[in-house]
């Protein structure tokens, strides 16, 4: 069963926001990702987003670009980021999202995957290039064990493709933030406010933000219009410009940060 | 002969047999759905038509020429040799068909600004020259070892007015400016237009550049009646992403034609970009088709001399065409393209682009095969001059 429904819940009966920071596995190496991991767990996130690298990742910029691409460089595959899943599994309750692009997942087998990833303890699934008009497979894979495949919004996505898109999807809805890439930004765009509205409108799923989310205010702005935050990129530039021997602590404070801003009350 | 193969368009969701389909972010979703909407409206519009038609006859200079090889048939003996001369269209390549295209439905689609990507520089030179033309804003990406192998294409690029920005990322070659120019068009996608080069990406882009590509084999086909008063036995054109072998092979599959796609087999194996020889289904650039690729389903670094030939998938309607067994892939190998960009210069005086060149190679070890009276058609796709530097340089190290 989907660990993702209850978060949400439990995050609900308290007003604040779902935290789901992103980790990409695998950077600066396995084991420093895993640890990172906990650190986000232990700073109080609510859900993990876990990054699988791929050598052509079209929606992310730089920052994750690089991130994942010194993981592929340091060796990491799919079969490595499912063992490190498993391991961040063996520690915590939270759920434990997998992000990644179709072509790994594809080449693994999405049966093979599917079983894999439920025999990990990871509850869901994002795959930014594989939209539900072209994803039957996958989600028929997916629904067999048991896993969420999560549905992506975007601020162009017409109104009557939302309430279909939603239909497809399970556990959340991703709503990209903004018209671009993955990357920090100073301001969350103008528009996101009516864009999650209409989101609301058309399903009952709840919301996650993601895409831009760099900074508390960010996350305190959000409350009342979704559901949960995922940052990704502010975070591996913390994680970046801190001393080695600080960078897990001065990312994860982050994370705190961001947690603190979630309390909605 | 009736079978999927000679379907005459994708099905609706873009899918040739299992292969093509819309594989990207969901933010780019309502741009191909409007660009796939203005095409489907415009394909049969007199006036677009008409616009199209003068252009590519006043300004690209089409029909291009079909020229009888008899030096290089004579030197190989067996079958007769046809060059479909698409070198001689304007900008050098047969890029310019789609790129004229395309360029119309941006400006009839109201997208002021164009990007692009380009391997060998032929795409964007074509895209730069139509955006000068048009009077649009132009972008060009372009990897940074491309920038470096094909210079002369980048300084005419920027004499045309466009910006070529170099991707220094992954492989720093045509795939990794697709990633680029994707992620510009995510960014950018409610004011720019996105000329795609390749038969391949995301529906509608296979079906749109075939259709605009398919010029080439409709004048062909007219053309070998015209001088020989019949059907080719075989047609030849190398392949890649496959734009110049989709647009000869199309106007031809429901005739008892044979049609062979040339992949570049690079220095062997262990080196090759021959994506339906060594290749394994994937997702890429958003469509499910062949790709080169590791176990882990990375995608693999490629190597071919003939900087248009080296990128790590195929398009789909080649995918199925192979799969149906309409048409024939083979490789030739960097050694094969040069021996034939020589033989060809000097028989023939036509120094191909070493993309095409390809093409010629394997023609070349076909025409012995076959009897006096058939005929192979060779789609001569594009011009050499861009490829002096890399010529002299490979001569060169072979001694």
């Amino acid at each position: 069963m989907s660990r993702i429904p209850a978060a949400f819940r439990d995050a609900a009966a308290d007003s604040r926001l779902v935290i789901a920071p992103y980790v990409a596995l695998g950077y600066p190496d396995m084991p420093t990702s895993v640890a990172l991991a906990r650190a986000y767990l232990d700073s109080g996130a609510d859900m993990l987003e876990l990054g699988v690298p791929f050598s052509d990742p079209i929606a992310d910029g730089p920052t994750i670009q690089r991130a994942t691409q010194r993981a592929l460089a340091e060796g990491a595959t799919v079969a490595g980021c499912i063992e490190a899943a498993a391991a961040i599994r063996a520690s915590t309750g939270a759920p434990l999202v997998l992000m990644g692009y179709a072509n790994p997942f594809m080449k693994w087998g999405y049966e093979d995957l599917a079983r894999d990833l439920h025999g990990a303890g990871v509850d869901g699934l994002i795959v930014p290039d594989l939209l539900p008009d072209d994803n039957d497979d996958l989600a028929s894979a997916c629904n067999a064990h048991g896993l969420n495949v999560i549905s992506l919004l975007a601020p162009t996505t017409p109104s009557e493709r939302i309430g279909r898109v939603a239909e497809r999807g399970s556990g959340f809805l991703y709503c990209v933030s903004l018209t671009g890439v993955t990357g920090r930004r100073q301001d969350l765009q103008t528009g996101l406010t009516a864009f999650l509205q209409r989101v609301g409108e058309a399903s009952t799923l709840p919301r996650a933000v993601g895409f831009g989310v760099s900074t508390p205010a960010h996350v305190g702005a959000l409350c009342g219009q979704a559901e949960a935050a995922i940052m990704a990129s502010a975070l591996i530039d913390i994680f970046d410009a801190a001393p080695p021997s600080q960078a897990v602590s001065r990312a994860a404070a982050h994370v705190g940060a961001m947690v603190d801003a979630a309390r909605c009350r | 002969m009736t079978t999927a193969a000679q379907a005459p368009t994708p099905d609706a969701a873009g899918y040739f047999g299992p292969w093509g389909g819309r594989y990207v972010p969901e933010t780019l979703v309502p741009a191909l759905e409007e660009l796939e909407h203005a095409f489907m409206r415009l394909r049969d519009d007199q006036s677009f038509q008409g616009e199209l038609t003068r252009l590519l006859r006043h300004y690209a200079g089409r029909p291009t020429a079909l020229y009888e090889a008899r030096r290089l048939q004579a030197e190989l003996g067996g079958a007769r040799i046809w060059l479909k001369r698409e070198d001689l269209a304007h900008t050098g390549a047969h890029k310019i068909n789609n790129a004229l295209g395309q360029a119309l439905l941006a400006v009839r689609s109201g997208k002021r600004r164009v990007i692009a990507e380009t391997g060998a520089g032929q795409h964007g030179v074509a895209t730069a020259t139509v955006c000068a033309m048009f009077g649009l804003e132009c972008v060009v990406y372009m990897g940074e070892e491309d920038v470096h192998r094909q210079a002369l294409n980048v300084v005419r690029m920027r004499m045309l007015g466009a910006e070529v920005v170099p991707v220094t990322s992954g492989s720093q070659t045509l795939k990794d400016a697709i990633n680029e120019a994707l992620r510009d068009w995510v960014t950018h996608v409610e004011t720019t237009f996105y000329l795609f080069g390749s038969a391949t990406g995301p529906h509608p882009y296979p079906l749109i550049v075939r259709e605009f590509q398919k010029v080439i084999g409709i004048e062909a086909r007219a053309q070998m009646f015209e001088q020989t008063g019949n059907l080719p036995h075989t047609v030849v054109a190398c392949v890649n992403g496959g734009s110049n072998a989709i647009g000869i092979f199309h106007p031809f599959v429901d005739d008892p034609v044979g049609l062979v796609g040339v992949e570049a087999g690079g220095t062997g194996p262990a080196e090759t970009a021959a994506t339906l020889e060594a290749g394994s289904p994937g997702i890429l650039h958003g469509a499910i088709s062949y790709l080169l690729q590791d176990e882990d389903g990375q995608i693999a670094p490629t190597h071919s001399i003939a900087a248009g030939l080296d990128y790590p998938g195929v398009g789909p309607e080649h995918a199925h065409l192979r799969d149906s067994g309409r048409a024939a892939y083979v490789s030739v190998t960097d050694e094969q393209a040069l021996e034939a960009l020589q033989t060809l210069a000097r028989l023939e005086g036509i120094i191909p682009a070493l993309e095409s060149a390809h093409a010629v190679a394997h023609t070349m070890e076909l025409a012995p095969t076959l009897p006096a009276d058939a005929s192979i058609l060779v789609n001569l796709s594009g011009r050499g001059d861009k490829d002096m530097d890399t010529v002299v340089g490979a001569l060169g190290a072979m001694g």
